[in-house]
């Protein structure tokens, strides 16, 4: 088959490795400049504002009905083998677990990832990357680095409110709608639930899919074709590899934390 | 006694550059006088804008050398770079402002990052640079707000907030109605003039460019083909000049984009079509 011969196998996988070269460069270089970048905190905080506050609605609603579900699947469940007070707890450590920071993520990738591509690659179409480059400011620095923290800052707060809410629409259908006893429910999830153990973990598992979600939406909005086309391909490239990130990333931080 | 001549701002000699296998620029010397304005024309696609980047250090020469204020550009690092460019401005061609900032903020800007000058200082600045292209009373718009060609004075008071050396303009005329078309070469002159600036000006609008510039600089084919006051490029009898500066369809620059002959598409003339007849 054409496609299989050697010399472009070896041409496609030469450019991914290259690829992947230069978004480490640029990973490292937005880490050596954490210091400055959050030295000159304005920047920082106008974007943990324009990335968190636009994703709130979203995150909030979606933890809402998610919450619903596990109260409802979760007394089903439970119920079956007698113990439906323990409902709070089975609610509780899933959201702060799991499904908070991934959910969350995924959500975060899809409203606040493609708009930070699309807004960086639309900036490097209209040359204002390469204007800045010629004031002698750097837009790694001005730009990107900011938004990236803006991004890690802002998740952990999301992924807390999704948990959250999401607590509080197992309670309604659980105790409210159901009839579970509201006593067991909080107790059962304050005493099941730790607050370095299982909240501690949900906090590390937001703070890596900020790093990744926040900056694979940086590197495909820098990297993008400076054309209509080119930007509106790296929005949906954000979107696919950062999920597909963060679902792999959940795994392989699952699978440590329970074998600390 | 005559004062010796002040030593050029940009000194080019025998500059290569190419995209792929593509020369663009294929031994290019010149230089560009202080306190002057310079042109820089040739047909679309000859590398003119690729001089531009090449002096902002933005691409790297090939070979030959660039010099500007006698450092040579392509040897220097990253905050060597970045210290040139802010004896720089440059002017792209649509502007290239900020588009989630005001018309103030925009020039306001590089003041901004470059210099700790207090808010009030910075408000005086920025208010005389629009001044200066007539704007002082746009300075609350967005760029969305202002047409092209408002929004390129604006991006021509940023380039030249942080009082630069050389300003480097890149196609200001194209696109422009004929007011704000007379408006930007008066602009770029006076500057110039009143500034006591250097300006590198790449366009291919041959009237308002030999109108306001001191010397005239052609590229073709990777190659300077006339450089001179506008007058002797004007009076140049190279073929190629000649179809440039009078604009005409056909000479050695070919209308017709090379392919197979009329008579091999269409049949030797005089022989019966091959469509008709039936």
């Amino acid at each position: 088959m054409r496609f299989l011969h050697p010399a472009r196998v070896g041409y496609a996988v030469r450019g991914q490795v290259a690829d992947l070269g230069r978004a480490a460069r640029l990973f490292g270089r937005l880490m050596r400049l954490s210091g400055p970048t959050l030295a000159r905190f304005g920047l920082v905080r106008d974007q943990i504002h324009f990335l968190g506050n636009y994703s709130l609605a979203i995150i909030a609603i979606s933890g809402l009905f998610v919450g619903f579900v596990l109260g409802l699947q979760g007394y089903y469940i439970l119920q079956r083998y007698g113990s439906a007070e323990a409902l709070g707890q089975l609610v509780a450590l899933t959201l702060v677990r799991e499904l908070g920071p991934v959910v969350t993520a995924l959500l975060f990738a899809g409203r606040a990832g493609t708009s930070l591509t699309a807004e960086i690659g639309l900036m490097k179409a209209g040359e204002q990357l390469a204007a800045m480059e010629m004031m002698a400011v750097d837009p790694v620095r001005r730009i990107l680095a900011p938004r990236l923290w803006g991004g890690i800052i802002a998740m952990p707060l999301l992924g807390a409110v999704f948990s959250a809410v999401g607590i509080l629409g197992g309670w309604v259908v659980g105790v409210v709608m159901i009839g579970v006893d509201s006593g067991s429910f909080w107790s059962q999830m304050q005493g099941g639930v730790e607050v370095w153990k299982d909240v501690g973990n949900g906090l590390v598992k937001s703070f890596v899919f900020g790093i990744a979600v926040t900056f694979i939406a940086l590197w495909q909005g820098y990297e993008a074709h400076p054309t209509p086309e080119g930007v509106s391909r790296a929005t949906t490239r954000t979107v696919v590899s950062a999920s597909l990130t963060v679902l792999g990333l959940d795994f392989i931080l699952t699978a440590m934390m329970f074998s600390l | 006694m005559p004062l010796t001549a002040p030593s050029p701002l940009v000194e080019c000699r025998d500059l290569r550059f190419g995209y792929g296998n593509r020369p663009i620029l294929d031994g290019v010397s010149f230089t560009v006088p202080q306190g002057k304005v310079t042109a820089l024309m040739g047909a679309s696609g000859g590398g003119k804008t690729t001089v531009l980047r090449l002096i902002g250090g933005q691409v790297r020469p090939q070979g030959g050398s660039l010099r500007f204020e006698g450092q040579e550009v392509a040897a220097l690092d990253r905050s060597g770079l970045y210290a040139i460019r802010r004896r720089m401005g440059m002017l792209f061609q649509f502007g290239a402002l900020f588009t989630d900032l005001s018309v103030f903020d925009n020039v306001a800007f590089p003041l901004r990052e470059h210099t700790h000058l207090p808010e009030a200082l910075v408000r005086d600045i920025v208010l005389m640079k629009l001044q200066a292209v007539g704007l002082r009373g746009a300075r609350d718009l967005m760029p969305s707000e202002i047409s092209g060609g408002m929004a390129r004075r604006v991006a021509l008071a940023r380039a030249i907030a942080l009082d630069p050396a050389l300003v480097m303009y890149d196609e200001p005329f194209a696109g422009l109605d004929p007011i704000s078309l007379g408006t930007a070469a008066q602009l770029i002159r006076q500057l110039n003039d009143a500034l006591g600036i250097t300006s590198l000006v790449v366009s291919h609008d041959l009237e308002e460019t030999f109108r306001i510039a001191d010397q005239v600089i052609i590229l073709a084919g990777g190659k300077i083909a006339a450089q001179g006051s506008p007058a002797e490029v004007m009076a140049s009898q190279d073929p190629l000049v000649r179809q440039f500066v009078h604009a005409q369809a056909d000479g050695p620059v070919r209308f017709h984009y090379p392919g197979p002959t009329v008579d091999q598409d269409f049949g030797p003339a005089g022989a019966p079509s091959r469509g008709g007849q039936r």
